[in-house]
């Protein structure tokens, strides 16, 4: 059975005043059916930049240099414009960090559901009113008739968020792209916003490509996960046994620098910066910042192999102490 | 003696409008956003106090009447011996030598048409006498404190990253040795990559400066590494409040154990009982009587409509709940 | 690097060469005259456009060249002396109100709410009319008619400032309200403020021309576009063209920049724009 998305050697170049910004380079990975895939890194990393391309959501300056993306069969990159709109928001939807910025201020909430219904299935008015109803309800919001009359800036965080989730899944969607979706939300109903995620995953059967730096989210929800560094993925696989044996030093140390409630533990800040993409080291791209740093690594970009079942890793270091191991 | 004190603080906002005028036309109190509903809380030298709650709980308030950028509606903010809240005019300026703040959005807080020399040097116009080539002088060994070179002193906000940008902030803030720092949500816009070296800096500082801390935060792991003593707010007061420790390992309020019991642990083998509670904070229009938590704890009885006091249940731990 | 960031839009680039130009042969007038501009010709009145004499002569001999560069120079310093008067005047009250806010505000806003009551021009009519024609006069009364919208426009942006985190921190770091106001506040409110001030300008120049036109504020012997352009006028029936065009020109012309060059302008005092991004 094939995958619902696969993303082959993806690249994502902007043409910028100061020159070419490479923010996505030869990103391969795949989503299972029903599953919850994290995408994790830093600002910068290319994560976001990386869902926006799925979605052929990229405007000049920048745009897809190769690749492809292959959902449900289909290779995305190869549709048409028109093509590819009937695919965005009914096969592959979208949820956004800010959710009241990313609501339209002017219209009822329950209207921007509704108009989704009435678009992309000629449903009536009064049908998309009560679909709505329908949703706002799957989403856990109380009162739904009454909050479908507000507006966003009548709503809290939570709440909108909520919103944006109710109309990413109106259409019932195969994959849904959540970018942040709860960074900025306060720690409680971030909780419940990815349990109804989960929730919500779980019944309709669609598949998640989560974007989040937090790692915490990643051990909480998600399935597999891929690390991203500077617009390359270094690692990706299961997420126990990733963060049981994390082998790219920059998951290391990513896991190193974060504070943590449940155990005490002293923070190491990750060495060194992202380095800038604009004209990027030719070699694996972690190497600056890299205690485990070899020659190879600064000439030869490391190709992902697979380290364990379901478990692929970037790294010169990591292969060559693999050899020894099993040497 | 506590190096700062706070005594039953109250801000409450009035709403305005015709409402109000009605509201007192009929005698009745009028309704205001009860931001702040009496908070008492102490800091000794040397001390980080950290100050968790979501958004709505009155922190930032906090933070605010205790710098008097806002003033109260009732009680007193006590540094050292000095009543603030009784300051105005010069006095009051005068006090901002030794309390200074740092605050949550590093773009934000820093004037984009002034240089970093300009930014870090204005403290120490303000409140020293020191002439313009020890100023200068003087700019450089705090940004060199925090970590940044002198390179930077001529440029300008916009072109420096989000870390460098917080650490001018806090290179500001202790450029004239204060006594006392409040630090409002100092990690909160920052990459999570930048967290940790933010964190280290300010432990760092603490160390070799002896400044005390009030470090308000709604990221309770950061928090745990970074505070001695911590209280947890809900809807303008204080429910909890013990050292660190103490409080993440025993958690004696419902609000304090959902709180942590939510905080996502990077780690899949962990699995927690949440606690959960039931709706969405209500508005601090309306703020129930008797436990503010009641509607929506798992707990909640009837004797919880009862007004409930902050008091000491264990040494050094105070709870406010009537089940405890 | 700075030309780079000057050339963004280059059509506003464009007008502030033209200003430049416009004010440097204003300047240097007597130098850069053919002729001196009130010296008439009997033996040349009414000569077209020539090689003698580029934009021709008018009923005494006068060269027009000459007449058009030297009355650019009443034209620029009514415009700029008003404009520059407007904006401190404004700019103190709109401070003011947007600061204090209170009662403060509510006077210096019912102030501006009755100055615009009045139509701009309709107002620069009255004051001048009753003052008298001067140079002095015409430039108060375009002040006056000015000053509301840079009260309005500082007011609107301190309200804005005034809520910044930088203005807080401004007050921990131990400033006083007027230092806040004075260093951080009003500059962060002065990119709009060139805008609106080169677009000012413009109409300055528009209703200085406008109130000669009719007969008020500047007239002869006083040369001035505007009373040139009303002189003209009477000889277009006649197929003396020159006399109109050339002067009606002049204050398009320079309008047109004024208009155009605040965005080039507004970058140039903007930090941000350093390192062009």
């Amino acid at each position: 059975m094939t995958d619902l998305l696969e993303v082959r050697d993806l690249t994502v170049h902007f043409d910028t005043e100061d020159g070419l910004v490479e923010a996505v380079d030869g990103v391969t990975f795949n989503v299972r059916s029903g599953e919850i895939l994290g995408v994790v890194g830093e600002s910068g990393s290319g994560k976001s930049v990386t869902a926006l391309a799925l979605l052929r959501l990229i405007r000049p300056p920048g745009r897809i240099v190769q690749g492809a993306v292959r959902f449900e069969g289909t290779d995305l990159v190869g549709l048409s414009e028109d093509e590819m709109r009937a695919v965005r928001g009914t096969r592959i939807a979208m949820v956004f960090q800010s959710p009241r910025t990313a609501l339209n201020p002017v219209l009822p909430v329950g209207r921007q559901i509704s108009r989704l219904f009435e678009l992309h299935q000629g449903a009536s008015r009064a049908e998309g009113r009560a679909r709505t109803i329908g949703m706002l309800k799957l989403v856990g919001i109380s009162e739904p008739e009454r909050r479908a009359r507000q507006y966003a800036h009548q709503l809290s965080g939570g709440m909108c968020q909520r919103v944006m989730i109710a109309m990413a899944l109106a259409t019932s969607p195969r994959l849904l792209l959540a970018d942040e979706p709860t960074t900025g939300l306060d720690v409680s109903i971030a909780a419940q916003i990815l349990e109804l995620l989960r929730e919500l995953g779980r019944r309709t059967g669609a598949s998640i490509l989560l974007i989040t730096h937090d790692l915490g989210v990643v051990a909480e929800v998600c399935d597999r996960v891929a690390v991203m560094h500077a617009g390359q993925i270094v690692e990706v696989g299961a997420v126990r046994t990733i963060f049981a044996r994390p082998l790219h030093p920059y998951t290391q140390a990513l896991v190193r620098s974060i504070p943590r409630i449940d155990r005490d533990v002293t923070m190491e800040p990750i060495p060194g910066t992202v380095p800038s993409l604009l004209a990027p080291p030719p070699g694996c791209r972690y190497a600056d910042r890299c205690p485990r740093v070899l020659d190879v690594c600064r000439r030869d970009r490391p190709a992902p192999r697979a380290a364990a079942p379901d478990h692929e890793v970037a790294c010169h270091a990591a292969e060559v102490e693999d050899a020894t191991a099993r040497g | 003696m506590p190096l700062l004190a706070v005594e039953g603080l109250v801000k409450h906002f009035p709403l305005g409008g015709p409402g109000e005028w009605l509201d007192r036309v009929r005698g009745r109190a009028p309704k205001a956003v009860r931001a702040v509903d009496g908070v008492s809380f102490a800091v000794e030298p040397g001390e980080t106090l950290g100050l968790v709650g979501e958004s709505g709980c009155g922190k930032s308030t906090v933070a605010r009447l205790i710098l008097r950028l806002v003033d109260p509606t009732g009680g007193h903010v006590r540094f050292g011996d000095v009543n603030l809240t009784a300051l105005a005019g010069e006095p009051l300026r005068r006090q901002r030598r030794d309390l200074q703040m740092v605050f949550q959005d590093p773009t934000a807080s820093l004037n984009p048409r002034l240089s970093v020399r300009r930014a870090v040097e204005e403290p120490l116009r303000r409140h020293s006498t020191l002439r313009a080539a020890e100023r200068h002088e003087r700019a450089a060994q705090v940004l060199a404190r925090v970590g940044l070179g002198r390179d930077l002193l001529d440029r300008y906000p916009h072109e420096l990253s989000g870390g460098q940008r917080q650490r001018v902030n806090i290179a500001r803030a202790i450029a004239t040795e204060p006594r006392f720092v409040v630090l409002d949500e100092p990690t909160s816009s920052l990459d999570v990559s930048l967290r940790a070296k933010a964190i280290l800096l300010l432990a760092e500082l603490r160390a070799t400066l002896g400044i005390s801390y009030l470090f308000i935060s709604h990221d309770l792991a950061t928090v745990k590494y970074l505070a001695g003593r911590v209280a947890v707010m809900y809807l303008g007061t204080i429910v909890e409040e013990a050292p660190t420790a103490e409080l993440f390992a025993r958690p004696l309020h419902p609000y304090t154990q959902a709180l942590l019991s939510a905080v996502p642990v990077p780690d899949p083998d962990v699995r927690r009982q949440r606690v959960v509670l039931a709706g969405e904070v209500p508005s601090p229009i309306d703020i129930p009587g008797g436990c503010r938590l009641r509607g929506r704890c798992p707990l909640a009885q009837p004797v919880c409509a009862e007004p409930v006091i902050l008091r000491e249940v264990a040494p050094a731990h105070r709870v406010a709940c009537h089940l405890v | 690097m700075r030309w780079r960031r000057l050339t963004r839009n280059r059509l506003s680039f464009g007008a502030l060469c033209v200003i430049l130009a416009v004010t440097l042969t204003s300047l240097l007038a007597p130098w850069v005259a053919p002729y001196d501009p009130d010296n008439p010709d009997a033996e040349a009145t009414l000569v077209s456009v020539s090689m003698r004499h580029p934009l021709g002569t008018d009923v005494y001999g006068r060269d027009q060249l000459s007449r058009v560069i030297h009355a650019g120079r009443v034209d620029l310093l009514v415009a700029l002396s008003a404009t520059a008067i407007a904006l401190t005047l404004g700019s103190a009250l709109g401070a003011g109100a947007g600061y204090r806010g209170g009662w403060v505000d509510q006077l210096v806003m019912r102030g501006v709410d009755a100055v615009m009551a009045f139509p701009a021009f309709i107002l620069a009519m009255a004051i001048t009319a009753a003052l008298g024609n001067s140079i002095a006069n015409v430039v108060a009364a375009i002040a006056i008619t000015h000053v509301p919208i840079y009260t309005r426009l500082i007011r609107g942006e301190m309200l804005r400032v005034r809520e910044t985190e930088y203005a807080e921190a401004a007050r921990t770091v131990g400033n006083r309200p007027h230092q806040i106001v004075l260093y951080h506040l009003l500059p962060n409110c002065v990119p709009p403020l060139v805008v609106q001030a080169t677009l000012a300008m413009g109409f300055a120049i528009l209703t200085v021309a406008a109130l000669s036109f009719i007969g008020l504020g500047i007239q002869p012997p006083q040369s001035e576009w505007g009373q040139m352009t009303a002189e003209g006028a009477g000889y277009v029936v006649s197929g003396e063209w020159w006399l109109v065009l050339f002067p009606g020109f002049a204050i398009m012309l320079t309008v047109l920049a004024f208009n155009l060059v605040g965005d080039t302008l507004r970058d140039l005092l903007d930090p941000r724009m350093r390192g062009v991004r």
